[in-house]
């Protein structure tokens, strides 16, 4: 290992040539597609974002379309086959509505008898895709009937579909979060640590206190302060700008004393005595020693960020229906009756598991790959 | 050393007071006011129409009327000279007494999340870092992932879950129906054992996951150094080579985050109680936040906060006796 790190004579090989000449964003990315989990976890991501972008395309029926035969139906799992043979074009059985002989309630009976083939393409509810283009076409559906995948809440409606909608509302607001408390980490770290003194000391002592409040508890109380009359946008953007303000503290400490442990370093110094200014000086020369160490920063604290808000619209506090996340789909499984009754409605939370989870083992592959002391692996 | 404690007070005292400006601004956050909201609720449904110089007279009578920095001394003067922390209009009572009955439930909680934690952390930890590669490494490096993605709310649910459809019984509250109006009695007291442990375990998840990295990986380091392999050429049984040095050391970074995993736990608490309800402080908080009854939730946020903060100088303190080379560097 030692030997790969100087290079030696005239033999090189042309793949170490690319090795030495490659840039430091290259050598990440190299770094990065090595680490299989971390690129399972950018995968699983990746396929949320467009099931999120596209949900209106993915979700074969609107958010809060209702079918009313169809109520706390269990999910209704696509077959290939049953006991009157194969069929290349996945299939679920129809439902056929009947009363209960004693409470004379309508049920749905699942009817064998009769397949309802998928069809992939059909046209169904309209919708805008983005808000704008108008379209009817949904990724899959049944022509006659309905289908859900995931079942249906206590309403009729498409678990299936709300999840998706709910994964682009959640997945939004956890990146505009996060990079509004980037944002501001990035200057208020960068003013405490670049300019010391009383600045500093003010500043520290604010993150301080800001840390030292549990954090939900603190989401609560500024969520609580949402007018009822607000629309569904306002509270939306009003979640977002909560979640950038109670992020900030962590990262903006870490990058406190990193710049101030930089300041010190030999090349600002030679930077300073060439006669550089202050702002070169952070620009050119401090800011790319930690731009791997933001990026890491930001895919670390995906997952907080999602959670809190998956914990406040769970509670009631933050997103508030018709608007669908994640934590409204739960509110739904709140409590225990409904989940003995309908499992199924929990169904969001391996969405929710699953996105931490990548976001983890992500943000993990990431902090490997980016740090440049790690030793190539030849 | 009595100088760094008394150091460490005077800061704690100091950041109480930032706290409590802040959480004063948060009570103050909601649109309306304290009279506004105590007006509504009184006579909303009563018939009685309220004009405007009523609710003008409830603001005097509650001292609102006057500007901000003067209801904020008499709030924390209230609380920090008489420990009155204001009225509670939900209850139509004082907040003290709404939340006297709970805080009990809430710090029993919170020591019982904090011994689960440590008790299965360090060993396992320690553990770990032995065994290292090993299927027991592995098992435990993925047990802590999953403790870090499941949310706390969740596993409560999957527990409650669990407990209906399989056991009949559910674990939610804090007694059984048979005993929830006995008498005191042994079997009552087990009973409440047996409800407090289920939340313990949810709370203590996601801390203990976080612990058990931290205990493994300073654990790793201490073995690979010098003084190790001195003491076991020393001829040291292994068992004493392991307790008295890398072990020692490893516990560590875990009572230099106890404010940490407190202030985790506290996060946690409020949707764990609210899933499993828990007549504890964060549920109360969800409850009177969702009312707006905001001094006691300020009271409840600042007795978090005060916990939180007691608990990060009482690690302080620990950490300078147990590691002396912290306290030369703190000053």
């Amino acid at each position: 290992m030692a030997a790969a790190g100087l290079p030696e004579g005239p033999g090189r090989s042309a793949e170490e040539l690319r090795y030495y000449t490659a840039s430091q964003w290259e050598l990440v990315w190299w770094r990065l597609c090595r680490h299989r989990a971390a690129m399972a976890g950018a995968f699983v991501l990746a396929l949320f974002a467009l099931l999120g972008i596209f949900a209106d395309f993915v979700a074969p029926y609107g958010g809060t379309s209702r079918d009313r035969d169809y109520i706390y139906g269990p999910p209704q799992i696509p077959r290939f086959w049953d006991d009157k043979g194969f069929s290349f074009r996945p299939f679920v059985y129809a439902l056929k509505t009947e009363r209960d002989p004693v409470t004379l309630r309508k049920i749905a009976k699942i009817d064998t008898d009769t397949r309802r083939y998928i069809s992939f393409f059909v046209a169904g509810e309209p919708y805008r895709l983005f808000g704008l283009v108008p379209a009817n076409t949904h990724l899959f559906g049944v022509e006659e009937g309905r289908i859900h995948l995931f079942g249906t809440d206590d309403l009729g409606r498409d678990v299936f579909s709300r999840l998706m909608f709910a994964t682009g509302v959640s997945l939004s607001i956890g990146v505009l979060g996060v990079l509004l408390a980037e944002g501001l980490a990035l200057v208020i770290g960068g003013i405490a640590g670049y300019f010391g003194g009383w600045i500093d000391y003010a500043i520290q002592r604010l993150t301080e206190v800001v840390r030292v409040i549990p954090v939900i508890p603190l989401y609560m109380g500024l969520a609580a302060a949402f007018p009822r009359e607000w629309s569904n946008i306002q509270v939306y953007f009003a979640m977002t700008i909560i979640l950038g303000l109670v992020g900030w503290p962590t990262l903006a400490r870490r990058l406190r004393s990193h710049l101030l442990a930089q300041r010190n370093e030999d090349y600002v110094l030679a930077a300073r005595l060439a006669g550089a200014s202050s702002a070169w000086i952070i620009r050119k020369h401090m800011l790319p020693s930690f731009t791997s160490y933001i990026i890491v920063d930001v895919v670390i604290s995906f997952p907080y960020v999602i959670l809190s808000e998956t914990a406040l619209s769970f509670i009631g506090l933050g997103l508030r229906p018709p608007t669908i996340s994640w934590g409204i789909l739960l509110q739904e499984a709140q409590n225990v009756r409904a989940i003995e009754q309908a499992p199924w409605l929990f169904l969001p939370a391996l969405f929710v598991i699953v996105a931490v989870l990548a976001f983890t083992v992500l943000g993990d592959g990431l902090r490997d790959a980016a740090d440049p002391y790690a030793v190539r692996k030849s | 050393m009595l100088r760094f404690v008394v150091q460490r007070a005077v800061g704690m005292v100091v950041t109480m007071f930032f706290v409590s400006i802040m959480v004063f601004a948060i009570m103050e956050l909601p649109p309306g006011d304290y009279a506004d909201r105590y007006a509504f609720r009184k006579f909303s449904g009563t018939g009685v129409s309220v004009t405007e110089s009523d609710i003008a007279s409830i603001r005097r009578q509650f001292g609102l009327d006057r500007p901000a920095w003067q209801r904020y001394l008499s709030w924390i003067g209230g609380i920090v000279t008489r420990f009155d922390f204001g009225p509670s209009f939900a209850f139509e009572t004082s907040a003290n007494r709404v939340i006297g009955q709970r805080a009990g439930l809430t710090v029993v909680l919170l020591v019982g999340t904090l011994l689960l934690t440590y008790l299965l952390s360090i060993p396992i930890g320690i553990y770990a870092a032995l065994r290292r590669q090993s299927l027991a490494d592995y098992g435990l490096t993925v047990v802590s992932y999953l403790g870090l993605a499941i949310p706390n709310f969740m596993l409560a649910l999957i527990l409650l879950y669990v407990s209906v459809r399989y056991f009949g019984s559910t674990i939610g509250g804090l007694f059984s129906p048979e005993f929830e109006k006995a008498p005191w009695s042994w079997a009552k007291f087990v009973d409440l054992l047996r409800h407090l442990f289920v939340p313990a375990v949810v709370l203590a998840w996601s801390a203990t996951a976080l612990q058990l990295q931290t205990v493994r990986a300073t654990m790793s380091d201490e073995l690979n150094k010098l003084y190790v392999d001195a003491a076991r050429a020393r001829g040291l049984p292994e068992w004493k080579v392991i307790v008295k040095y890398p072990a020692r050391l490893a516990i560590n970074p875990v009572v230099s985050t106890i404010g940490f995993d407190v202030n985790r736990i506290f996060s946690e608490l409020p949707i764990v109680a609210l899933v499993l309800s828990l007549p504890e402080l964060g549920e109360l908080l969800i409850k009177s936040f969702l009312d707006l009854d905001m001094y006691v939730a300020g009271a409840i946020l600042l007795m978090l906060t005060a916990i939180i903060v007691f608990m990060n100088f009482v690690s302080d303190v620990v950490l300078a006796f147990l590691d002396p080379r912290i306290k030369l560097e703190g000053g």
